[in-house]
């Protein structure tokens, strides 16, 4: 039987405000436990929660990103649950009235094809703390540093199809945020965790089979690995006879195990119901007008642009475009080289690929996007050929200085010395007799094969260095007479 | 001095007549005398109060002062005081200390006047005869052997007792009212969203609110004064304008409209006490006040509307205690759960374990359509009754609770019961208005309460209302003299 999958995501993205959504706590990562942790935090008697602004217009912002509504009044609810790192014994949410209403995600594929993934809603909440179960003798320990972080949990429409879908799905809201500048969107801190509802059906058939929900994925590999094994375990399951349960699951990133958290039967009543310390939140369409009218240029946008300007394949420019720094760095490259063709290859191809194998992001590149440009620049102009270009992009990536000093240093100048080159040429010649001969006895078909040899040769003597149209144009010469 | 009233103190203080060290060091020793008779503090801060009032002193000496620097009063234990232990009246909370000031806490600190110490109430506020605190029962001054009321029992007897000239207090369904009334004293619960909640231990967020229990009501505007303002660390706070209560004190009544909700008379209500509000009726009459009968239709729906909405919310509200960061915590727990459980077992007290499993259930999937959604609509129908009733009236009046102080223990096994002294307050934290209860009899020996109900932050007319009938009447003015006396030899 052939099988279709069926995905829906419930995306937390952490809001990057300097303070926590309901006290005045940093929300800065990586400090020592418990130091960014205050009365509120920590759910003392008496304290009470008061909402972060900045947060509330960084939901606002997701919101009119997707075309989404944007609920004039909503509210905070308590969603009621013990553990150990929700101090307060419940969490601060939003249930029937959430900030953001339906809105719509166009997502392009590799294969130029775009798909829309409708949003359920979007919606405010606070994380939670960490349990720490290491390096405390069998107890464990609590850090409510990450405690009252303001996340917004997107939740889409079972609309992907497939773990590729999802991937870029989950890739066109981690553009989004970040164009938006409303999540730093570290994956490795946290800043965007996925958790995926996968059901699979019969193809054909209309209803939904049953879904399970594996949680807590934070990274974009982790997820398609994690949609992959369930919908294997699902078909297995199925064509085996069984029935799929509805359950939590969870998915081992390490070990690349996924096992089950806890069924539809021991799911917790959350006794949900409003917050009766946070008035309902009431805003009106100017105050809406006015985040609209100052936001940023979206991923969409910029890709059109893109295509527009630089004559980029949809593709290309939804690769460059997707990440507001990546964006700005391939503009930047063009701004100083003014080759579009050329900037993007540079970016996509090698720059991309050096970042991947050294794992470090756009931020952390240490070529500038202006010395990215005016190495491609001494393309242009001739100074430089495109493979000598990428030894001095090696030498640049290393830190031995621009693209000027290093081919200044190493000697790389393209020789275009018209005396220089003829002497080489001769030299070949000289030294090559026989296919001296053979090129004058061949006909124009094979003799367009053999200048090859003459200008491998050449450009050994030279180390690369000869400009290779002057090489040709000698050359014909030469052999001519 | 111990008779003597906040204004009286205040002007007492200024011309010299005594120190504010002197003043604090009279009380303490009152306290000291007197209290173990009627527990009603939990705490007292004899060292602290000293300090405080050595400072106050200087600040009198400078002119650096406001009406009320140097005079003592006390908290109820409800309110976070830095350094010095808030139990909530709550074995939960027995070891903690708070490192921070409630709000209305700082304002008096900030305004030169010095705490006494903290005073008892039912476990977490729940309960209206301070019968539930971990501490132990409260005696009414006037009849040891009854309840003085609750959540804010140690509040009142400690006023009426004289042991201080004044207390902070709180009120959920009546918690200052009820108390008022029964020990005879000036009590005032204003708006909700008048004075700021931060630093008060929450039982039911969207009815609690703090306010002054006083022996006048010219007292309790002082206090008001002080207390009332919006506050950055209360959301739930209002920014509306914070006159100065003493202004209006004196305002004639002519014309002034009272309207008498005849739901307020039927079934339950102690003869002697309607007799009682309706000689103050008539006296407000006699001060040119026309009055008229309204009707609050859904008052009946009231108290089973509370005991759902008070209840969920508490629920939540509690969860935070649980062991893991401050207050009790079970010996040797063996894991999560077990720390969870035997700590809130062992830590609460009966009276709020009923309030978290009612909560609790009210709460779950299946239910909460039909209790606390259905609550919500009631409290909305309350809520439209006064809007109505105020469009013809100024104030509303009626008794503060069915019954004078009853016998302690009379009560205790029968919650139902318990829950309907409430009945005339609850309305008015249901619709967020604010309330008063004043003196206005003695029945054998025991105080009779009348209500006031104003208009949303009306409390400067609630005041100037009571304030005239405080001057036309001396009930205010009664003691449990002879008992005290009693206790004191």
């Amino acid at each position: 039987m052939e099988w279709e999958t069926v995905i829906g995501l419930e995306v937390h993205v952490q809001l990057a405000t300097k303070s926590k959504i309901f006290s005045g706590s940093s929300t800065a990562f990586g400090a020592e436990p418990n130091t960014q942790a205050n009365a509120v935090d920590l759910a003392m008697p008496g304290t009470l929660p008061v909402p972060n602004e900045q947060a509330l217009r960084y939901a606002i912002m997701f919101g009119l990103a997707i075309d989404a509504e944007i609920n004039q009044r909503s509210i905070f609810d308590r969603k009621n649950y013990f553990y150990p790192d929700s101090p307060k014994g419940y969490q601060t949410t939003q249930m029937d009235e959430p900030i953001v209403g339906p809105g719509i995600v166009e997502v392009q594929m590799p294969n130029g094809d775009s798909k829309s993934i409708r949003i359920h809603h979007a919606h405010l909440e606070e994380d939670a703390g960490k349990s720490l179960h290491e390096d405390f003798h069998g107890s464990t320990g609590i850090d409510l540093n990450r405690a009252g972080t303001p996340l917004i949990e997107i939740v889409s429409e079972p609309d992907m199809r497939t773990s590729e879908e999802a991937v870029e799905f989950a890739k066109k809201l981690h553009a989004i945020v970040t164009s938006l500048g409303i999540s730093d969107g570290h994956m490795s801190q946290g800043s965007m965790r996925f958790d995926v509802n996968v059901s699979v059906r019969p193809k054909g058939q209309g209803e939904y089979g049953t879904r399970t929900e594996t949680k807590n994925l934070n990274s974009f590999k982790f997820m398609e690995e994690a949609i992959a094994l369930e919908v294997e375990r699902q078909i297995d399951v199925l064509e085996d006879g069984g029935s799929i349960y509805q359950e939590t699951r969870l998915y081992n990133g390490e070990t690349k195990v996924a096992r089950s958290m806890r069924s539809k039967e021991e799911a917790n009543d959350y006794r949900y119901f409003p917050c009766p310390d946070l008035l309902p939140i009431i805003i009106d369409s100017p105050y809406i007008e006015a985040i609209r009218s100052s936001l940023p240029e979206l991923p969409d946008t910029r890709r059109s642009r893109f295509v527009d300007k630089y004559r980029l394949s949809s593709y290309d420019a939804s690769i460059l475009s997707s990440d507001k720094s990546t964006a700005e760095y391939f503009e930047t490259v063009f701004n100083v080289c003014k080759d579009a063709k050329l900037a993007a290859n540079w970016v996509m191809g090698e720059l991309t690929a050096k970042l991947n194998s050294e794992s470090l992001s756009i931020h952390e590149c240490p070529i500038s996007a202006d010395n990215l440009g005016k190495l491609i620049e001494r393309i242009i102009d001739h100074t430089i050929s495109g493979k000598i270009a990428k030894q001095v992009f090696e030498s640049i990536w290393n830190g031995e200085g621009n693209a000027d000093v290093v081919i200044e240093a190493k000697g790389l100048k393209q020789v275009s010395d018209s005396s220089e080159l003829e002497s080489m040429v001769e030299d070949v010649m000289s030294k090559n007799p026989d296919q001296v001969a053979n090129y004058h006895n061949a006909d124009d078909v094979k003799r367009k094969k053999m200048i090859g040899f003459f200008v491998g040769q050449i450009m050994k003597v030279s180390k690369g260095q000869a400009n290779p149209g002057m090489v040709n144009k000698i050359l014909m010469q030469k052999l001519k007479d | 001095m111990h008779n003597k009233t906040l204004a009286e103190l205040s002007k007492g203080l200024a011309s010299g007549d005594f120190s504010s060290s002197e003043l604090t060091k009279h009380y303490i020793g009152r306290i000291k005398q007197l209290d173990p008779t009627f527990n009603s503090f939990i705490s007292v801060t004899e060292e602290q109060a000293l300090a405080q009032a050595t400072a106050a002193d200087s600040r009198i000496a400078s002119g650096n002062t406001t009406p009320l620097t140097g005079i003592p009063i006390a908290h109820k234990d409800i309110f976070c005081t830095a350094g010095v232990k808030t139990s909530c009246g709550s074995k939960m909370l027995d070891n903690f200390i708070p490192p921070y000031d409630a709000t209305v806490v700082e304002k008096f600190n900030q305004s030169g006047v010095v705490s006494l110490g903290k005073t008892n109430m039912d476990e977490f506020a729940m309960g209206s005869s301070n019968e539930s605190s971990f501490y132990g029962v409260v005696k009414n001054p006037w009849s040891l052997n009854c309840v003085p009321g609750g959540s804010s029992g140690g509040s009142a007897a400690a006023v009426a007792a004289q042991l201080a000239p004044a207390s902070t207090g709180t009120d959920t369904g009546g918690s200052i009212r009820q108390p008022a009334a029964l020990c005879g004293i000036t009590g005032l619960k204003p708006t909700y969203g008048r004075v700021s909640r931060y630093g008060m231990i929450a039982f039911a967020s969207s009815l609690d609110q703090a306010g002054p229990m006083t022996r006048t009501a010219e007292d309790a505007a002082m206090m008001l004064n002080i207390m009332a303002g919006v506050d950055e660390k209360d959301s739930t706070s209002m920014d509306q304008p914070t006159p100065d209560y003493t202004e209006q004190l004196n305002d004639d009544l002519t014309g002034l409209r009272i309207g008498i909700p005849k739901e307020y008379f039927g079934e339950g209500l102690t003869p002697a006490i309607e007799q009682a509000v309706q000689s103050a009726i008539k006296e407000y009459q006699s001060l040119g006040a026309i009055v008229k009968e309204i009707s609050l239709p859904n008052t009946a729906l009231a108290v089973p509307c509370y005991y759902i909405i008070a209840p969920s919310e508490a629920s939540a509200n509690l969860s935070r205690f649980d062991g893991v960061r401050y207050g009790y915590r079970c010996e040797d727990p063996e894991d999560l759960l077990d720390l969870y459980t035997r700590t809130r077992e062992e830590g609460f007290g009966d009276e709020v374990k009923r309030r978290i499993l009612i909560g609790t259930y009210a709460l779950s999937a299946g239910f909460y359509d039909a209790y606390y959604k259905k609550a919500q609509q009631i409290r909305r129908l309350i809520k439209n009754d006064f809007a109505a009733a105020f469009e013809d009236v100024d104030v509303i009046m009626g008794p503060t609770v069915p019954n004078t102080a009853f016998e302690i223990g009379e009560k205790s096994n029968d919650p139902v019961s318990m829950y309907l002294e409430d009945i005339y307050t609850i309305p008015t934290n249901l619709a967020g208005l604010p309330g008063m209860s004043i003196p206005a009899g003695i029945i054998e020996g025991k105080p009779a309460g009348l209500q006031l109900i104003g208009n949303y932050f009306d409390e400067g007319r609630l005041l100037n209302v009571a304030h005239k009938f405080q001057q036309a009447t001396d009930w205010h003015l009664q003691t449990p003299a002879s008992q005290i006396k009693r206790v004191e030899r």
